[in-house]
């Protein structure tokens, strides 16, 4: 079973460590990384760069309207996503209490939904409309 | 059978008895977890070239606990307990491969021991013996318990911190502590089988998934605890899982013991069912499963409502509120008083339990209560009864036939 973990920053104590502590959260961070691929836990994840960078994409009045944000008002930004492969909600949360990362904020497990039968089911649908 | 399948089987059907195996070994469940896992990656690794080996439960086992050593030698700020379990020994012990049935037999059941701990919130005793024992997924189990799955792990959780933190020991239980642990465990595998023989609420009125795992905790425990209280509670299990397909019309509507097609009874679970209920009685004091099971079993082998044995039935539940003096127990001593005397002398029971105000909030009592002044023609007091006994339940199927049951007064 994947989980995709959302990763959040409290920025204001991520902002006040030293260098150096800093330096050291990040290579636990990566050591438990290599930890989770030994053991086949890993299915990917990815860092992502700060809320300034990002577009918004809403749809509006019959146009796709595009905004910069969302802008860090809140204390915690989103900071990262990571896939687990875990036996279960149980087993995910275990691999996830140990890595480093869950001291630097809030992180947010969703087991992710298997599309196959609703793309299925699309494919039908679309297929019949064809045929039409 | 290719390496990937013949690892997949072996999870199935030995991943529950090495996690209990590495439970004592390393002293930690979320290590032994950890391990088991890592246990049968290696196994994916390393069989295709090396070969499958000639014993893998015990592989499984060794290479479970050289990861996790390896692990503590890595790990960085790792909590204690596992220390002092690795202490003694970097290596497993000479000659424990050929570690006996036996010995992992008494890992089963400490590990069920551990799970169904008096110390532990009863609700998280079934949330972690169904995952830890049976190998339920954290989400199957919030499933058949229609509860959020984040609720569910949280309790899990806690449960396993609870273990840790209070030391509750890994062990099963001495001579004189035996009983009333036995019974603590026979209650969590009574509780399971309910849950899914009755479900409590929904839509549905049975959880076949959750009936099936409480048969085989049941035929687990029975094989590694020969008891006549673990015989009672399987055989009356199964003689009650053998009416099943009677109990529900294919609307999902309850359908009463009376009024069930027999046909439908499984025989091969009554016949299972009936001779565990001899072993269970055959010693000088039967306990209370062991007289609830042959209750069960004097239903199972009746013909009809009207030609069952009631007397026998009768004398049964007053044996057994001799044992478990509660009200449920008196009022389901009272309905066989009714059957086996009339309903004149049931009633009277029922009313006296009323009148001590013991089962008040009870649906069934209602029900009962309700249907004994129809049989006695006192049609208005079976309306009121009807309609408390409505007022009182939420579940969907049972409220279907107690309307059904008011509609046909007249």
């Amino acid at each position: 079973m994947k989980y995709i973990c959302f990763g959040y920053l409290d920025v204001q104590p991520w902002t006040k460590l030293s260098d150096s502590e800093r330096s050291a959260m990040i290579d636990q961070c990566f050591a438990y990384d290599d930890v989770l691929k030994k053991n086949g836990n890993w299915a990917g994840g990815e860092g992502l760069q700060g809320p300034d960078s990002a577009a918004s994409l809403r749809y509006r009045d019959g146009k796709v309207e595009v905004t910069d944000g969302p802008f860090a008002e809140t204390k915690e930004i989103l900071g990262g996503l990571l896939m687990l492969e875990a036996r279960d909600l149980n087993h995910a949360i275990q691999l996830l209490s140990q890595h480093p990362g869950v001291k630097m904020g809030p992180w947010e497990i969703r087991p992710v939904q298997d599309l196959t039968p609703m793309i299925r089911a699309s494919q039908e649908r679309r297929a019949a409309a064809t045929r039409k | 059978m290719a390496v990937p399948e013949l690892v997949e089987a072996l999870y199935r059907s030995e991943s529950r008895r090495i996690l209990a195996t590495l439970i004592r070994l390393l002293g930690d469940f979320e290590a032994a977890e950890d391990a088991l896992h890592e246990a049968f990656r290696a196994a994916l690794e390393q069989w295709p070239t090396e070969g499958v080996p000639e014993h893998p439960r015990a592989w499984l086992v060794s290479a479970g606990r050289f990861k996790a050593i390896d692990r503590l030698r890595r790990s960085v700020g790792r909590e204690l307990p596992l220390q002092e379990a690795l202490e003694p020994a970097a290596a497993p012990p000479s000659g424990w491969e050929q570690e006996d049935d036996a010995g992992l037999a008494d890992d089963q059941l400490r590990l069920i021991f551990t799970c169904c701990h008096p110390a532990l919130p009863p609700e998280a005793r079934t949330a972690l013996t169904l995952r830890e024992v049976c190998g339920l997924t954290t989400e199957e189990i919030a499933r058949a318990y229609l509860t959020a799955p984040a609720a569910l792990a949280q309790r899990i959780v806690r449960a396993k911190t609870r273990i840790r933190d209070d030391r509750i020991p890994y062990e099963v239980p001495s001579a004189e502590e035996l009983p009333a642990r036995r019974d603590a465990v026979l209650k969590v595998i009574y509780l399971v089988f309910n849950e899914g023989y009755s479900a409590s609420s929904g839509e549905s009125l049975t959880r076949p998934d959750l009936s099936g795992e409480a048969l085989r905790l049941g035929r687990l425990l029975l094989n590694l605890l020969p008891d006549p209280e673990v015989q009672g509670l399987l055989a009356l299990m199964l003689l009650q899982e053998s009416r099943r397909r009677a109990r529900a019309t294919p609307d999902g509507d309850l359908v009463l013991l009376e009024d069930q097609d027999r046909s439908l009874w499984d025989q091969a679970l009554i016949a299972e069912g009936l001779g565990l209920v001899d072993q269970a009685l055959a010693g000088p004091r039967p306990g209370p499963y062991g007289l609830q099971a042959a209750i069960a079993a004097a239903h199972a082998q009746a013909p009809s409502t009207g030609r069952t044995d009631w007397a026998q039935i009768a004398g049964l539940y007053g044996l057994l509120a001799r044992l478990l003096p509660t009200p449920v127990v008196k009022l389901n001593q009272a309905v066989a008083v009714a059957m086996h005397e009339g309903p004149e002398a049931g009633l009277a029971l029922i009313d006296a339990l009323l009148t001590v105000g013991a089962l008040d909030g009870y649906p069934l009592i209602h029900a009962a209560r309700a249907d004994l002044c129809r049989r006695l023609g006192r049609v208005a007091e079976a309306r009121t009864s009807y309609q408390q006994a409505l007022r009182l339940t939420n579940q969907a199927p049972e409220r279907r036939f107690l309307e059904r049951r008011l509609g046909e007064l007249h």
